[in-house]
């Protein structure tokens, strides 16, 4: 086994899903390794959640291969595992932050309750222990702990993706796939989330794909992106690459289409 | 319904002619069979059925009748209770539906029958061998407010994953400082299904771990049979650091005396006047009998107060 296969922690072949005759996305392959963040963005409509969906499982493929490194058997094609264990990496090995916090949270029971959830999940019984460790995530969150107790619909967006952030991330996953993280807040909340994604990133070693219509996003998290349109893979590279130097005609619309400070 | 009366169903119900045995017909008695079969096979496992139009609305307990209608032979001797109670609405008018329309004995006493439908409660005196305890059950899905899917919720049954229910419990510790939840208490049934034991006080939930009676489950308007067969284990959910407790009450009861049963408190005039009694008439009856006293030296002695409700109904 090479270095290059070690590091491995999720291989897309020929991704391709059809929504009957309209294609969402086709033909997409790419690697990610581990502690590599990737961006996917592209213009509405260009596949980018389609593809996310396919690759976290929500969504079954219409072709093509998702293989995942899971810890217990190495590297599998999610589609062949059992419901149980694809249930079971989504829950332990796995976040999903949303774009709208609704998706992702029990908006009817406490933000303590919505981060113990998973720890419960995976049989936590011991309720000072989860409260304990609900808290800390919540402190590296920036969240005020002394609003644990309160529902969900009383914070504000940014409070609400914080919490959604600490619940996908107690159970210390390996990959976290997010959807337009940052979508529906203002700019200065903006920010201040971005750089807290980024240090929780870089802290926790953590993998993640990034969807995004936001190039802004895009450079400050990723490693490395792809560029979608119509559902298929029109560039791809390291940021900072595909960014400053875009190649392909609709990579330098999107660049250039950018308000210049 | 089924007019022709079948002779192989058994006696024919006393006096009244048109109805079959126990009412339902035997085609419908024989489907709830074989799901009542399932359900005891898979302890706690929500068996669907395809429930009849009862005489009654939904909610008084269809589910429960139609249960016992399928059990219930000639010589089985009924008890009904509603909240521990036999001389409340519901109870009295299911078994006086019954000895109608099969003819059965019926009884108030624990010990002596042979079918116990019930609300809200299990009897106080513990059941035997061969007994069947049958229960109204309003809405079977233990996990319904956490998801609203049913699909869902089949699937998360399937997988065992009832990490969500803990959730509920979490937060009843982190609003009131205990596990506040005290009727229908969530149940994890031979290792395995979570049940949702229908609205009874978290009082009886120890009464159904390792039970030597037969108990079903029956839930008319949801479709759903589900049962605990006899010497299973039920357990209640509950946190390592918060265990599971049931309720218990400063005073003793005050017609009987009793210490460790389930008590209901009554208003009894309008200065703020109360007492505490058992919710069980028969135990709190029988107790009486045998020359127990609480400490209302006014309580009737035995059998006056079901002999004053039947005068005035």
């Amino acid at each position: 086994m090479t270095l290059e296969e070690e590091r491995l922690l999720l291989r897309v072949t020929n991704l391709t899903k059809y929504y009957d005759l309209i294609i969402g996305c086709r033909n997409i392959s790419f690697d990610l390794y581990r502690g590599e963040v990737l961006g996917i963005v592209g213009e509405s409509g260009s596949g980018k959640s389609t593809l996310l969906n396919c690759i976290s499982a929500r969504m079954e493929p219409s072709a093509g291969m998702v293989e995942y490194d899971t810890r217990a058997e190495g590297l599998k094609d999610l589609f062949q595992l059992s419901e149980a264990e694809r249930r079971m990496l989504m829950r332990t090995d796995w976040g999903f932050v949303h774009q709208n916090p609704c998706d992702g949270l029990r908006m009817g029971v406490s933000a303590g309750a919505n981060i113990g959830e998973r720890l419960m999940a995976v049989g936590a019984r011991v309720y000072g222990d989860i409260r304990e460790s609900a808290s800390a995530w919540l402190t590296r969150v920036e969240f005020d702990t002394d609003r644990m107790d309160h529902l969900p619909r009383t914070f504000s967006g940014g409070m609400q993706q914080r919490v959604q952030i600490a619940r996908n991330l107690v159970t210390e996953p390996r990959l976290v796939f997010m959807d337009e993280p940052t979508g529906g807040l203002d700019v200065s909340v903006q920010a201040r989330l971005l750089d807290l994604l980024r240090k929780l990133v870089d802290d926790l070693g953590l993998s993640a794909i990034i969807v995004t219509h936001d190039l802004t996003v895009a450079r400050m998290l990723s490693h490395r992106l792809i560029v979608m349109r119509g559902g298929e893979v029109v560039e791809s590279g390291l940021t900072d690459q595909v960014l400053d130097d875009p190649q392909h005609p609709y990579s330098q619309l999107l660049v250039s289409s950018i308000l210049q400070a | 319904m089924n007019e022709q009366t079948i002779p192989a169903s058994g006696t024919p119900a006393s006096g009244k002619t048109g109805y079959n045995f126990a009412y339902l017909d035997e085609q419908t008695k024989r489907m709830i069979r074989r799901t009542i079969l399932k359900a005891v096979s898979i302890p706690g496992y929500q068996v669907p059925f395809g429930s009849r139009e009862m005489p009654l609305p939904y909610g008084w307990g269809t589910g429960g009748i139609q249960v016992t209608a399928s059990v219930i032979g000639p010589d089985d001797t009924l008890k009904v209770i509603d909240q521990g109670a036999d001389d409340t609405t519901n109870a009295v008018s299911i078994r006086r539906f019954f000895a109608r329309t099969a003819g059965v004995a019926t009884t108030d006493e624990t010990g002596e029958a042979t079918v116990i439908q019930t609300r809200h409660r299990i009897p106080e005196e513990p059941l035997k061998h061969g007994q069947i305890l049958v229960y109204q059950v309003p809405i079977p899905e233990p996990l319904r407010w956490l998801e609203p899917r049913e699909s869902e919720t089949r699937k998360m049954h399937a997988l065992q994953e009832y990490g969500v229910m803990y959730v509920r419990l979490y937060e009843d510790i982190s609003k009131y400082g205990h596990i506040s939840t005290a009727y229908d208490y969530p149940v994890i049934v031979n290792s395995r299904y979570l049940m949702r034991p229908s609205p009874i006080p978290k009082f009886d939930n120890p009464k159904m771990d390792n039970n030597p009676a037969l108990q079903l489950f029956g839930a008319g308007r949801e479709k759903r049979i589900y049962a605990v067969p006899p010497y299973t284990s039920v357990k209640s959910l509950d946190f390592k650091d918060y265990p599971f407790e049931i309720q218990k009450w400063e005073e003793d009861c005050a017609l009987c005396g009793a210490e460790n049963s389930f008590l209901d408190e009554i208003i009894i005039d309008d200065q703020g006047g109360r007492m505490f009694v058992c919710s069980d008439s028969d135990y709190c009856q029988k107790r009486r009998e045998a020359g127990y006293r609480g400490k209302d030296p006014s309580a009737p002695r035995g059998n006056e107060l079901l002999d004053d409700a039947a005068e005035s109904a």
